[in-house]
């Protein structure tokens, strides 16, 4: 499978970062690269073999449907590159 | 005492009880061991006043006779941890000025435990390489030199900082994390010892995440002793998170009897691979003959899928990254890039995420995009999770077989010169973590004990892989490694 320089666009899209047009063919030969080597997985006959979900087995605990958190809202915001007025600042999102 | 920076773990400790030394007189040669060794750029957080107040406590709670495992040792914490109040950016622009409101699981327990923090440690970003030359603070260089030759060389990565640190005696110890040997291939390069514990055993809270499936953290030091006193203190079960394994933490430092004899130990043939240097051919049949004159029984293996971890490992690894990754968006914390006039949201995320990763960074996050994407998803990822089962269950056979540990090398050469691996080809940076990304993908612990030098005078590593939860009986293994093997050679100081 070979990747094209739409392709390493479309990626790099829905990954949300910006590629600028004339890094896109090195972008995409990297790609190439690393799928190649990715490639030999289609040698393992992975016949009624399971994906692996967890790498112990072992049930996730459960615990009581309670608020164990929360009144920290400085805190929270302590970090955010702008936040105004209790919440976080973006630009516009609708128009 | 003179050089008390020089000190390990258990000789500190039992200087620290003894009243010979206090944490304050400890701290203070790190801290100086620090200042001197600005070339290593090994740490690029220094917290000196939390390290003396934190000593000051512990000699405090000494006199008191309430000596907790760890109190009064300095060590140093990787950028990957989070760390109230201290500069936490696990080596990359996009967590710049990043101070957190809270502090990991691990380094917490270590606080508790009485040990006193020198600052934070340079690392490759996000953990994401094996040379540390992918950090937003720059190189590490390694204290190790070919011999005369000043070429700069590479501790390797991720943990490089904490494995230049501890090699160099600018702390006791020093936590680290493996996602896929980031651990024990920087340990074997500086010739330290460097423990991966079995996934689950320490907590990943508060470390900033990698690949969550893989990611452990372990403890980076001077001796086997000292790695099984720090990995006692960093474990333990944590509902924070839900993979912490709810376990009781065995005393691991009492485990080590030093008697090996009756010990299965297997030689996985597939790990003999095509153009290994001689000298690590040697250095593996060496350490196999100490176990076996340690009394261990010394067992051919096979793992059939070895040759098809690296490649799982680049798709599993990956696509969890792009999305542990996804939060770093420039809205909550960090980095968020100018912006042009009319630009919306979208350019916001798409030009401060292309500001705030580095260029292996972006490229794993893409190439994980592109995995999990509509139409990749089963031929890419949901077969690498089928290979992963396969792995594990190579492991499983042979300790159902019997099999106690696994010898292995670390690492298929020494220490390259940093710009020396991998600038055209990526794959030949990531065929650095050969023989340890397979225990990450089977969850288990792994060790690399230093076992001998080159003949440019480098250190080298042998790895011993262990069952699930039986870091014990793993750590007693290595330290019959350790002892027969004899390593003392240390970098001679340049900086």
């Amino acid at each position: 499978m070979s990747i094209d320089q739409s392709t390493a666009a479309r990626v790099a899209k829905l990954a949300r970062i910006k590629v600028e047009d004339d890094a896109l063919p090195a972008l995409a030969a990297e790609f190439n690269t690393i799928l190649g080597f990715i490639e030999q997985l289609n040698e393992v006959d992975v016949d009624g073999v399971e994906p692996m979900t967890s790498v112990t087995p072992q049930r996730l605990k459960r615990r009581e449907d309670v608020v164990t958190d929360g009144n920290q809202q400085a805190k929270i915001l302590a970090n955010a590159p702008d936040a105004r007025e209790g919440f976080f600042a973006v630009p516009k999102v609708v128009e | 005492m003179t050089d008390l920076n020089k000190l390990g773990l258990a000789e500190a400790r039992d200087a620290l009880r003894k009243g010979d030394v206090t944490s304050v007189e400890l701290t203070t040669a790190c801290l100086g061991a620090i200042e001197g060794a600005g070339a290593l750029n090994a740490f690029v957080h220094k917290t000196p006043e939390i390290a003396l107040e934190r000593a000051k406590s512990a000699d405090e709670r000494l006199q008191g006779g309430d000596a907790p495992a760890m109190c009064g040792l300095p060590v140093g914490i990787k950028d990957l941890f989070c760390t109230k109040g201290v500069p936490s950016q696990a080596g990359s622009r996009i967590l710049q000025g990043f101070l957190p409101e809270y502090e990991s699981t691990v380094s917490q327990n270590l606080q508790d435990a009485g040990a006193v923090m020198l600052g934070k440690l340079n690392m490759d970003e996000f953990a994401m390489g094996s040379s540390n030359e992918t950090s937003t603070y720059g190189d590490v260089i390694s204290p190790w030199r070919r011999g005369n030759d000043d070429t700069a060389l590479t501790p390797g990565g991720s943990s490089g900082g904490s494995a230049a640190a501890v090699a160099a005696d600018l702390c006791l110890a020093a936590t680290g994390t493996d996602t896929g040997g980031s651990i024990r291939q920087p340990a074997a390069f500086t010739g330290i010892t460097g423990v991966k514990p079995t996934y689950g055993r320490c907590s990943r809270w508060g470390v900033v995440a990698f690949a969550s499936s893989l990611d452990q953290a372990g403890p980076m030091t001077k001796s086997v002793r000292d790695a099984a006193i720090m990995l006692g203190a960093m474990a333990g079960h944590d509902p924070k998170d839900s993979t912490s394994a709810d376990l009781a933490v065995p005393d691991f430092e009492a485990l080590l009897t030093g008697d090996i004899r009756g010990k299965k130990i297997g030689i996985p043939k597939e790990y003999r691979m095509d153009g290994m240097p001689d000298e690590i051919e040697k250095l593996w049949a060496d350490g196999a003959d100490m176990l076996r004159d340690a009394g261990a029984e010394i067992i051919d293996i096979s793992l059939p899928h070895t040759k098809y971890a690296l490649p799982a490992y680049y798709v599993i690894a990956p696509a969890e990254a792009s999305s542990n990754l996804a939060r770093y968006d420039g809205v909550r914390y960090g980095h968020r890039a100018t912006l042009d006039a009319g630009d919306g949201i979208t350019e916001m995320y798409e030009k401060t995420r292309a500001e705030g990763f580095g260029h292996e960074v972006q490229r794993r996050v893409m190439i994980g995009t592109y995995v999990l994407s509509a139409g990749f998803y089963d031929a890419y990822y949901n077969r690498a999770r089928r290979v992963r089962t396969l792995i594990k269950r190579d492991f499983e056979d042979v300790f159902a077989a019997g099999i106690d540990a696994i010898l292995t090398p670390a690492t298929p050469s020494a220490a390259f010169g940093l710009g020396e691996m991998g600038q055209a080809d990526p794959i030949q940076m990531y065929l650095n973590d050969v023989f340890t990304v397979t225990v990450n993908l089977a969850g288990l612990p792994g060790i690399s004990v230093p076992a001998g030098i080159d003949k440019q005078g480098l250190p080298l590593g042998l790895q011993l892989i262990g069952r699930p939860w039986e870091e014990g009986d793993l750590l007693n293994c290595a330290q019959a490694l350790e002892t027969a093997a004899g390593f003392v050679a240390k970098p001679g100081k340049w900086w």
